[in-house]
């Protein structure tokens, strides 16, 4: 933990604000070490991270029931906030956390599906079997991983859902320009 | 040459997907960090931010009870007892560009989008060590200055109002967090 007491803060005046600066706190956590330095945080942590992968499937399988779940209690129930939230948390959470777990076409999927939960006017009037698709591609990618032509279909199958919901929600979206914008920004994170 | 000495640092990481935390746990550990502290929503984390004052705030944007924003926004209130000034990393699987404006003006310090990588993480961290920007507080806003670039390119009106008029010396904010805890 950071022991060192901080410096007094200087306030800066203008005429609509205010620049505020004191020494950095955090200073003393920084070691200068020399070239030859051998240290490698970045490479051991990616080790540790190797080392829990082989639990990525059963997390990833964890994952992908809870977004089955979401779904089923969405069929049941039909979209309420509720039921919305839960679904979208779900979807989320695997955009998120399924490419660091070795499921990058499982993520594209999900991020999918995100978008339409996120951008469609009336969720009850998305075609049911475009939920669906999304739910089942990401359960048949989790599930059937191990076979050796599955990245390939994988990848394949995302892009081809990505594209028929991207349709739907620039059609739906045709009069709600703020919308459209954002279906159709670039997303910040780099390609693989 | 600069490396992190992790194991002086303090970390508090939110996020209410156990796997994530898992993650970010092992992560920060491998980097070196001892003491990691963990929330699941907004509001444990805004409890444990005001009892432990950690050095770093690692948190993720959606989160039940209040999200990631919320959290931030609520750090960055100048007149609290704790500390304002803390940085904040959002962690997050939103990855659209308006997302990145939203989270800067709640005061986020640093922005990385998921997929996590070790390599992203620690840079972040080595920024908010490093190179910590000063803070501005405007009528509607306080938080690191969202201005990280200095350009004589910049074309259009200054919306900063100029007009120096006075320089003063306080007490740090962060000084007076620790010594109440």
């Amino acid at each position: 933990m950071a022991k060192d007491k901080p410096g007094t803060i200087e306030v800066k005046s203008f005429g609509t604000h205010h620049v505020i600066t004191q020494p950095n706190p955090l200073r003393k956590m920084l070691l200068r070490v020399p070239e030859s330095d051998l240290d490698d945080p970045v490479g051991r942590a990616e080790q540790a991270l190797a080392g829990l992968s082989g639990e990525f499937k059963e997390w990833m399988t964890i994952e992908a029931d809870r977004l089955s779940a979401a779904h089923a209690t969405v069929l049941r129930e039909g979209f309420s906030d509720k039921t919305r939230e839960e679904l979208f948390r779900a979807a989320h959470d695997i955009k998120g956390d399924a490419a660091t777990f070795g499921y990058p076409s499982a993520a594209a999927a999900a991020e999918s599906l995100c978008r339409i939960i996120e951008h469609a006017p009336d969720l009850g009037a998305v075609p049911p079997q475009l939920i669906a698709h999304h739910i089942n591609a990401v359960q048949a990618i989790v599930r059937n991983r191990t076979k050796l032509d599955t990245a390939v279909v994988a990848g394949v199958l995302s892009k081809q859902l990505r594209g028929i919901a991207d349709e739907f929600l620039t059609h739906a979206n045709r009069d709600r320009p703020e919308h459209l914008e954002a279906i159709l920004a670039p997303s910040i994170v780099p390609g693989e | 040459m600069y490396r992190i000495d992790f194991n002086k640092l303090r970390f508090l990481i939110c996020d209410d997907n156990p796997h994530m935390r898992r993650i970010l746990r092992t992560l920060l550990h491998s980097f070196g960090a001892r003491e990691v502290y963990e929330a699941e929503d907004g509001a444990t984390a805004l409890e444990m931010y005001t009892h432990y004052v950690p050095d770093i705030v690692i948190t993720d944007w959606s989160m039940p009870i209040f999200d990631g924003l919320e959290l931030a926004q609520m750090i960055r209130q100048p007149e609290s007892k704790g500390n304002p000034y803390a940085p904040i990393i959002m962690l997050t699987g939103h990855s659209e560009k308006r997302r990145v404006t939203v989270a800067r003006d709640a005061g986020v310090t640093e922005f990385l989008a998921k997929p996590i990588s070790a390599k992203g993480l620690y840079q972040r961290i080595m920024n908010v060590v490093a190179n910590p920007r000063p803070f501005i507080k405007t009528k509607t806003y306080f938080g690191p200055d969202r201005r990280r670039n200095t350009t004589n390119t910049y074309i259009g009106p200054e919306r900063r109002g100029s007009g120096e008029v006075e320089v003063l010396q306080q007490p740090s904010l962060l000084e007076k967090a620790r010594s109440a805890i």
